[in-house]
């Protein structure tokens, strides 16, 4: 009965719209299986988790400099003169019911959001998957890591607790050292000196709707153009460059996928019922004259606040101007990180001479040099994220901050040499010895590595030209099961599901 | 008919899940604690998930690897060909001029549509930086506590230090704030042309660290030393806040000090230099 009244929603729909076959064709969408194809999809989640909690918390946030009294039942705060967007925000953690779980949850799941990009970004650069002809979707993505970057940093810079206002200033500062327009382009942006009063609401606008907006589209085209181009998969028996090997979007992978979904909203919130974070009750109000206690910045733009400790004391005079000395590493580090990031398609073409089509995604060691140069940007990366946190080094080691900032002044450029060198190593050693994964590597599999490349027989790099119809003669048909050596199923008629094949 | 039974522990997981959805509504009613709120909802997502994933797992258990074809690839170069021609083909001459005119008119109007831009700066003659060679304090003008109160040089012992601003101005912005601190008048060092900028020991600084603009909030009083808690820029108290460790690479501004008729500390003249970061038309 129920059956019967879905199938005629179904058919309605389908008089007016003529959509059975195009929805046909897209259930059978082919997802590969492996685990790291995931990452992505937990980015988006989180986004989706982030857009719900963020439309809750919109209700009740008021964004505005302008100074109230503050009246609500965190005692220690009554009768202070605080900005509204702060006063509201304590609002939000203590007098909306559930507002505290959604603040929290929100706040995380960001941390969650940018730290998928993150891995998201990791996997396709150390499988290659970046290269033709995937290399606009990767500048796609790059975009779409700064815009998660720049949002988590508005979203946090609202509340204009003590913070926050801190990291605006250093934000202002930064701006003032672009480049000959810096302190046009501070002023512009905050609408005068820093405070002024209309950075709150600008960040609000950025935050709520234009950033989210542009994130939502472009996720659109990272999407339209991954259907167009379909997955990349790992190789194995019977994947090739011409076809995709995993499950079906429907039954198996929409369900899966949908699992993942609520995983991530789970965390989300579970992270948000029990791990404080943020307590901008704790801090106080945005006000010059308190600030005493260190201060730190969220870990995405923290490589940021690293770098800016550890860059040396200069500010030389040229030609009747100043180089400020945050220029170097809150200007110039973010420009050559993230120009470096779009250009590296091309970048990587030019070192390895690689400019063929690839939708068979290759495993690291393919490539030790790019695993080498991923090794070690992640390594001063993760430095400057260390230097960020020198105090806790400090409590650690009891040993003087200046100690402390010296040697990782060295360290951060010593350090991704060695890792790098090492890593390159690794990935050759996997490579040669042919060894399982790096779990796996075995003194012998070093041996037998170093003896293969020592007989000059090291296995070729695969080819760079998509495999032609005679190099792989054996490319099942689409909508085709296979077994477990790849092998088409077809002539075992009791593995094909009935709806498992492309209608033609 | 007889059918075969959904798996169990699907079912089992769907069931928590609603009952915990249940549980979040009641949480909510009864106004429980935020752990309480997210055990619930959590519990719910985290049930419905793994329901879901056991789901799928049967699924994947029951279907075999499928293939598709990818059928992307260049066009060929026929079917390109006639792209281009169809792209290209206009019954009006000269088609190529009238793009490129209407090229040059877009373009012009996408630059004049920059020039609202600068009304993100309301004030129209605000030059930011003369704005930021600006001194908040001028001669004669009176320091003043967080709470608006004048101050004496012997409100503040030998090691004390103290956050004032320019009398009347708006402790919110905050390019005026300024540290008095005093130390023992025998210990300063003082640039020669700065020797009477101290009175009775109390040396006056930007509280704006020089390199990226946080407040300097952390005094140490022996030795006399300002740590910046941003990026752990460390100033000499005594000899004219130069830098003595971390990134900041100019000093912070002094402000030269004197006692209006009443005795409390007033400016006896601007800053020595603009407070807070540089830029790059920053001029010592």
């Amino acid at each position: 009965m129920r059956a019967r009244r879905a199938n005629r929603v179904l058919r309605l729909a389908d008089e007016r719209l003529g959509y059975a076959s195009v929805a046909r064709k897209t259930m059978a969408k082919i997802f590969p299986d492996h685990w790291s194809f995931m990452l992505g999809e937990i980015a988006l989640y989180s986004f989706m988790f982030l857009v719900a909690t963020g439309i809750y918390l919109v209700l009740f946030f008021d964004p505005s400099s302008h100074l109230t009294t503050y009246d609500g039942s965190y005692a220690p705060m009554h009768g202070k003169e605080v900005s509204s967007a702060y006063a509201s925000t304590v609002s939000i953690s203590f007098d909306v019911r559930a507002g505290l779980l959604v603040r929290q949850a929100h706040h995380w799941a960001a941390h969650i959001f940018v730290g998928a990009i993150v891995l998201h970004l990791c996997r396709i650069f150390f499988t290659g998957m970046f290269r033709k002809p995937r290399e606009l979707n990767w500048t796609v993505g790059v975009t779409l890591l700064i815009l998660a970057i720049f949002n988590g940093f508005a979203g946090y810079s609202l509340p204009d607790d003590l913070l926050s206002g801190t990291g605006l200033h250093i934000f202002f500062s930064i701006a003032e050292g672009t480049p000959f327009i810096g302190d046009w382009l501070a002023f512009l942006v905050f609408g005068g000196n820093f405070p002024g009063d209309v950075i709150i609401e600008r960040l609000y606008a950025l935050h709520i709707l234009i950033v989210p907006a542009l994130i939502a589209i472009l996720i659109t085209v990272h999407m339209a153009v991954l259907i167009r181009q379909k997955h990349s998969h790992f190789s194995g028996p019977g994947r090739s460059d011409a076809n995709v090997v995993g499950s079906r979007m429907w039954p198996s992978y929409a369900i899966r996928s949908l699992s993942l979904m609520f995983f991530v909203s789970a965390v989300c919130v579970l992270l948000g019922g029990f791990a404080q974070i943020n307590p901008i009750w704790v801090w106080g109000d945005f006000s010059s004259p308190q600030i005493t206690a260190p201060s730190v910045a969220d870990w995405y733009v923290g490589w940021i606040e690293g770098a800016l400790r550890l860059f040396p004391p200069m500010e030389p005079h040229l030609l009747g101007f100043t180089i400020p000395n945050q220029f170097w590493a809150g200007v110039l580090l973010p420009l050559v990180t993230f120009a470096a990031l779009y250009l590296w398609p091309w970048i990587d073409r030019r070192l390895t001479h690689d400019y063929g089509t690839h939708h068979l995604t290759g495993r690291p060691r393919e490539s030790p040099g790019r695993v080498a140069i991923g090794v070690a940007a992640l390594t001063f990366y993760g430095v400057c994220l260390v230097a960020m946190s020198e105090e806790t080094l400090v409590q650690w080691t009891h040993a003087p901050v200046a100690d402390i900032r010296n040697t990782l002044r060295v360290v951060v450029i010593v350090l991704p040499f060695v890792t790098g060198f090492i890593a390159h190593r690794i990935a050759r050693a996997l490579r040669d010895s042919g060894a399982g994964g790096l779990l796996l590597l075995s003194k012998a599999d070093w041996r037998r590595a170093r003896e293969v490349r020592r007989a000059g027989k090291a296995p070729p790099i695969p080819p760079s030209e998509p495999p032609t119809e005679e190099e792989s003669p054996e490319a099942p048909a689409p909508g085709e099961p296979l077994d477990e050596e790849g092998r088409p199923l077809t002539e075992s008629p009791a593995w094909v599901h009935p709806g498992g094949r492309i209608p033609e | 008919m007889s059918r075969a039974p959904a798996p169990r522990p699907v079912v089992l997981c769907f069931g928590l899940g609603t009952l915990c959805a249940m549980g979040f509504a009641a949480a909510y009613v009864l106004d429980l604690s935020t752990p309480v709120l997210g055990a619930v909802l959590g519990g719910s997502l985290t049930l419905i998930a793994l329901a879901l994933a056991v789901w799928s797992h049967r699924i994947d258990q029951e279907e075999p690897d499928y293939v598709e074809e990818r059928a992307i690839g260049p066009t060929s170069s026929e079917q390109f060909e006639h792209f281009r021609q169809a792209l290209t083909e206009s019954p009006v001459p000269r088609s190529g001029f009238l793009w490129g005119m209407f090229g040059l008119s877009v373009t012009t109007l996408g630059a004049a549509l920059l020039f609202p831009l600068r009304s993100l700066l309301p004030s129209m003659s605000e030059v930011p930086d003369e704005v930021l060679s600006e001194s908040a304090f001028s001669q004669g003008r009176r320091l003043m506590t967080e709470e608006l109160q004048p101050v004496k040089p012997d409100d503040l012992e030998v090691g004390g230090y103290l956050t004032v601003f320019p009398d009347g101005s708006d402790p919110r912005q905050d390019v005026g704030a300024t540290l008095l601190i005093r130390v023992s008048p025998d210990q300063l060092q003082l640039p020669a042309d700065r020797t009477n900028w101290a009175v009775d020991g109390v040396v006056a600084y930007s509280k704006l660290c020089t390199h990226a603009g946080c407040p300097v909030g952390l005094y140490a009083d022996q030795p006399a030393q300002l740590l910046c808690p941003c990026h752990h820029s460390v100033f000499n108290v005594l000899d004219g806040a130069k830098p003595m460790q971390g990134p900041a690479s100019h000093p912070l501004p002094q402000l030269p000090l004197a006692l209006d008729g009443d005795g409390n500390l007033v400016a006896n003249g601007p800053f020595s230099g603009p407070v807070g970061a540089a830029w790059w038309g920053y001029r010592a």
